[in-house]
């Protein structure tokens, strides 16, 4: 979980299951990522929880982190990637991890009601993603099909 | 036994001997199924974060052929056979009898994909059966599943169930080395074993360490 501010970009790599939030303010141009690895984070049992992987918590404190950089929560807005099905077997609970993180993400960035701009989500492959705050371009690279602007 | 302090070196040797067992019958498995040579080194067992897990496995980016499958039974935990690209291309040549196999489609390995994965499907058996003698479990693997793509977005997925107890993560890593031209021996891949958090006690009690 990381805020970037232009010129400088921010980049997760190899995400699978996982997905990358991206919540910016454009005329800003600061940008902040979260990397959501579970739905929620009533699944951590443990006792100290680490807010970043989960959907909830993470977007929570993104916001509040976009929040002490001065951002109006009204100008911000998302553009997310990843959550794929990497493997076609597997426990039930966990093989549709990618697409649950997915519907966790949205359900959350409509609880604050902050849109969703582009999203390259589910498939397949795995996604290195890279956002530019400078110009708001999300870029996704796949293995098979090279690099994508959203 | 959840806190990491709970750990002893003791501990970590009993992992480490489980490593040893299990590799080496896979690896005599690979070798007899390619009638070439296999050797392995030392495993490695360490307590490592997400991060270093990626790396131990080639760093988030790198392309590899990742079979995958789970262990269910007494014990649970996540299996990874995680191959070069380079070893994957050359087995499943071997494997299938066609010299001009190679990754350039993954959507359609056709045959290829089929031989890694009754290649994964015999590895594990091995590694599992050699296992389940040592600690007298009852272990069972699930049908392994294959993917070609970052080590991020392959290993990431082994790291979900772990991931719900903490980000840290005991993996049993031994390396695969192949024998190749004029006798010098190159990494082909890595098994990485990870236990799921409550299965440490059972295998450390079958095994009377706890």
């Amino acid at each position: 979980m990381n805020i970037a501010k232009s010129p400088h970009t921010i980049r997760t790599s190899g995400l699978g299951s996982c997905v990358g939030v991206v919540l910016y303010d454009s005329s800003k141009k600061i940008a902040g990522m979260v990397h959501v690895m579970l739905p929620d984070s009533e699944l951590g049992k443990s006792t100290k929880l680490n807010v970043a992987k989960f959907a909830d918590t993470g977007i929570h404190a993104m916001l509040e982190l976009l929040k002490s950089e001065g951002v109006r929560p009204f100008s911000i807005k998302a553009k997310i990637a990843g959550g794929a099905q990497m493997f076609q077997f597997g426990s039930n609970d966990t093989i549709r991890i990618g697409p649950r993180n997915v519907e966790a993400v949205k359900k959350e960035l409509k609880r604050y009601s902050i849109p969703i701009v582009a999203e390259d989500t589910g498939g397949s492959s795995g996604r290195t993603i890279e956002f530019d705050p400078a110009t708001s371009i999300l870029f996704v690279r796949t293995v098979n099909a090279g690099t994508q602007e959203i | 036994m959840n806190s990491k302090n709970d750990i002893t070196e003791m501990h970590l040797d009993v992992l480490k001997e489980i490593g040893n067992i299990g590799a080496a019958h896979a690896a005599t498995s690979l070798s007899q199924l390619l009638g070439q040579k296999i050797d392995m080194r030392v495993p490695n067992v360490e307590l490592v974060t997400f991060d270093e897990m990626f790396d131990l496995a080639g760093g988030t980016e790198k392309v590899v052929a990742g079979i995958f499958l789970r262990i269910e039974g007494d014990l649970t935990g996540t299996m990874f056979f995680v191959l070069t690209i380079e070893s994957a291309t050359q087995f499943i040549r071997k494997l299938t009898g066609d010299a001009a196999f190679t990754f350039t489609d993954v959507d359609d390995l056709g045959m290829g994909a089929s031989a890694l994965q009754e290649l994964g499907n015999i590895l594990s058996g091995s590694y599992l059966s050699a296992l389940s003698d040592f600690t007298s479990l009852n272990i069972y693997p699930t049908v392994p599943s294959l993917s070609i793509d970052m080590v991020g977005a392959i290993v990431s997925f082994g790291l979900i169930e772990v991931s719900q107890y903490s980000d840290e993560v005991i993996v049993i890593e031994t390396e695969i080395l192949q024998e190749g031209e004029q006798g010098v021996s190159s990494l082909a891949g890595h098994f990485f074993l990870l236990p799921d958090p409550p299965s440490y006690r059972t295998i450390f009690s079958s095994l009377g360490v706890l």
